[in-house]
């Protein structure tokens, strides 16, 4: 079973003060994300726009709650609602974070880093493998933006992943920021984070935009804001990547300080022209 | 294992900046940077506000955004929400703003805060037909006396001494004066939309009584009492156009 049906194109996350819009216009956007969380709500207006773009575009559901680096055992309520939203929406695609984000049953509503070590990633494969039962589908598994590492870590990050993907059979969403955040917070390279990762389980890539800041010594400090366009250097980033992948369904992510819907529409289309010359060049490859 | 989990220290630390770094979180050289960890405490502080901030946008524009932020950052500082899904965080946060001595100058802002509360709920409560008053007509005038309404899942009441309907269409839509005085806001979703209607004190009263699962009939005549004009066809139908109900049981 594949992870994912995204169509090889730009998609932009969807927002409520962009449905009216949308739905008049018809814009020629590959697909929509939304999060999972802001429709566990019984009914209303986000149930009558999401199932309106859902006739009309491919969607991708991605969690932001689901707290699968999480210690302890996974919130069964909280997959429970995420199975109903499955099986009403039916999504091209689900995605959650190699993170974790409630504690002690109570949520902190933030994706939050854990150590790399052969008992946590015991804990994550068995989530996931969770996971996928209990929704009936391949889910594909995000790498982490973070700030701090642990002490206790022993495994590389594209290892981790790797090794998840390889026994839990999960698809993974490379997120390019993401990698370029890390890369610079922790001083390592970008490309040959990118160049190790294990392309043939990629499902899905996303951009966004990040802010700077220095941390206690004034180190260059990046953070993972989604509040702007996607920057030059994640997008050279995001060019070498589709080098390896090929077309990949590519999400435009940008949560806060939201534009208006034709700057993001203007986002999706600089990726899609990416995504579009990744395309040809190995159509030229090939030929 | 430690007795205290690492993510036990972590979450810990978190949410109170008095804690210094958890052992063992360190930057790429090696040290504790507190900078490093404050992004965490931030994001998660900030991203709590803000989801109360996109709820209470009119108590946030009342007292500006500085005094909202301040206000909220202690709310959150001890409410830690129960689940990932947000848009059911800050449900106690009216009463909070009741209790907070500093917004004691804005003594209409808790009911505010409970109007739009009420306006989220609303929002996303479940798709049901409301009642519609051709429902009742059929009714003998006894079995109508003696029918219990079901409130519709949108539907709540707001009685307040403060005109907050008012205020609230006023950051709304421009051109609307408010003058002093009590209202009763019923907030409803009859069709797509919320609806947030200022309804007469009588009609309150009588629909405060029917959710509490009083019949028609003893709603009424307690209603007639303190409010001798009250016209119970004209509440009903009122009633029902706007969507509060959902369904009846004859008694």
């Amino acid at each position: 079973m594949p992870a994912n049906h995204l169509p090889a194109r730009a998609g932009l996350g969807l927002k409520p003060q962009h449905y009216a819009q949308i739905i008049e216009t018809a814009p020629d956007i590959g697909f929509f994300e939304v999060h999972a969380e802001n429709y566990m709500g019984d009914g209303g207006p986000p149930h009558r726009y999401l199932t309106a773009i859902a006739e009309r575009y491919p969607i991708s559901l991605h969690g932001v709650g689901l707290s699968i680096g999480g210690e302890g055992p996974l919130d069964t309520a909280h997959l429970t609602r995420l199975r109903a939203l499955i099986d009403r929406y039916q999504p091209q695609s689900f995605s959650e974070h190699l993170a974790w984000s409630s504690h002690d049953e109570s949520a902190l509503n933030d994706l939050l880093p854990l150590p790399y070590t052969q008992a946590t990633l015991d804990t994550v494969v068995a989530h996931i493998d969770q996971v996928q039962q209990v929704l009936g589908r391949r889910m594909l598994l995000e790498n982490p933006s973070t700030y701090v590492l642990f002490a206790e870590s022993t495994i590389d990050e594209v290892d981790f992943l790797a090794t998840i993907a390889q026994r839990t059979g999960c698809g993974l969403l490379l997120d390019v920021n993401n990698v370029m955040v890390s890369a610079v917070n922790h001083q390592t390279d970008a490309a040959s984070y990118i160049n190790r990762f294990p392309v043939e389980a990629v499902g899905e890539i996303h951009l966004a935009g990040y802010d700077e800041a220095e941390d206690a010594v004034g180190d260059r400090l990046l953070i993972d804001a989604h509040a702007s366009r996607v920057s030059a250097d994640v997008f050279d980033l995001f060019r070498h990547t589709l080098s390896r992948t090929g077309p990949m369904p590519t999400l435009v992510e940008w949560d806060n300080n939201v534009p208006s819907f034709d700057i993001l529409a203007d986002e999706a289309r600089l990726a899609d022209e990416a995504i579009g010359q990744a395309s040809s060049q190995i159509q030229r490859r090939a030929s | 294992m430690s007795p205290v989990s690492q993510q036990a220290r972590f979450a810990a630390a978190v949410q109170d900046p008095t804690r210094p770094v958890p052992d063992g979180v360190v930057s790429y050289r090696g040290d504790a940077d507190p900078l490093r960890f404050a992004v965490y405490r931030n994001n998660v502080h900030v991203g709590l506000v803000g989801v109360l901030a996109s709820k209470f946008p009119v108590c946030a524009r009342l007292v500006g955004d500085d005094f909202f932020t301040a206000m909220a950052r202690i709310y959150v500082a001890d409410h830690k929400p129960a689940t990932p899904v947000m848009m059911s965080y800050g449900a106690d946060f009216p009463d909070f703003i009741a209790s907070f001595d500093n917004a004691r100058s804005v003594p209409y802002l808790a009911d505010i805060a409970r109007l739009e509360e009420a306006w989220a709920i609303a929002y996303n409560a479940a798709d049901q037909e409301p009642l519609v008053i051709a429902q009742l007509a059929g009714l003998e005038p006894h079995s109508l006396l003696e029918t219990q309404l079901h409130a519709h899942p949108a539907c709540s009441l707001i009685i307040s001494t403060f005109p907050v309907g008012t205020i609230w269409s006023a950051h709304q839509t421009s051109g609307i004066t408010v003058r002093p005085g009590a209202e009763t806001v019923l907030l409803t979703r009859p069709q797509a939309d919320v609806q947030v209607t200022v309804i007469p004190a009588a009609d309150a009263a009588f629909l405060a009584r029917l959710l509490r699962g009083e019949a028609i009939g003893a709603a009424a005549a307690a209603v007639l009492e303190t409010h001798a004009s009250f016209d119970l066809a004209q509440a009903l139908t009122g009633l029902c156009a706007l969507g509060a109900f959902s369904s009846s049981r004859e008694g």
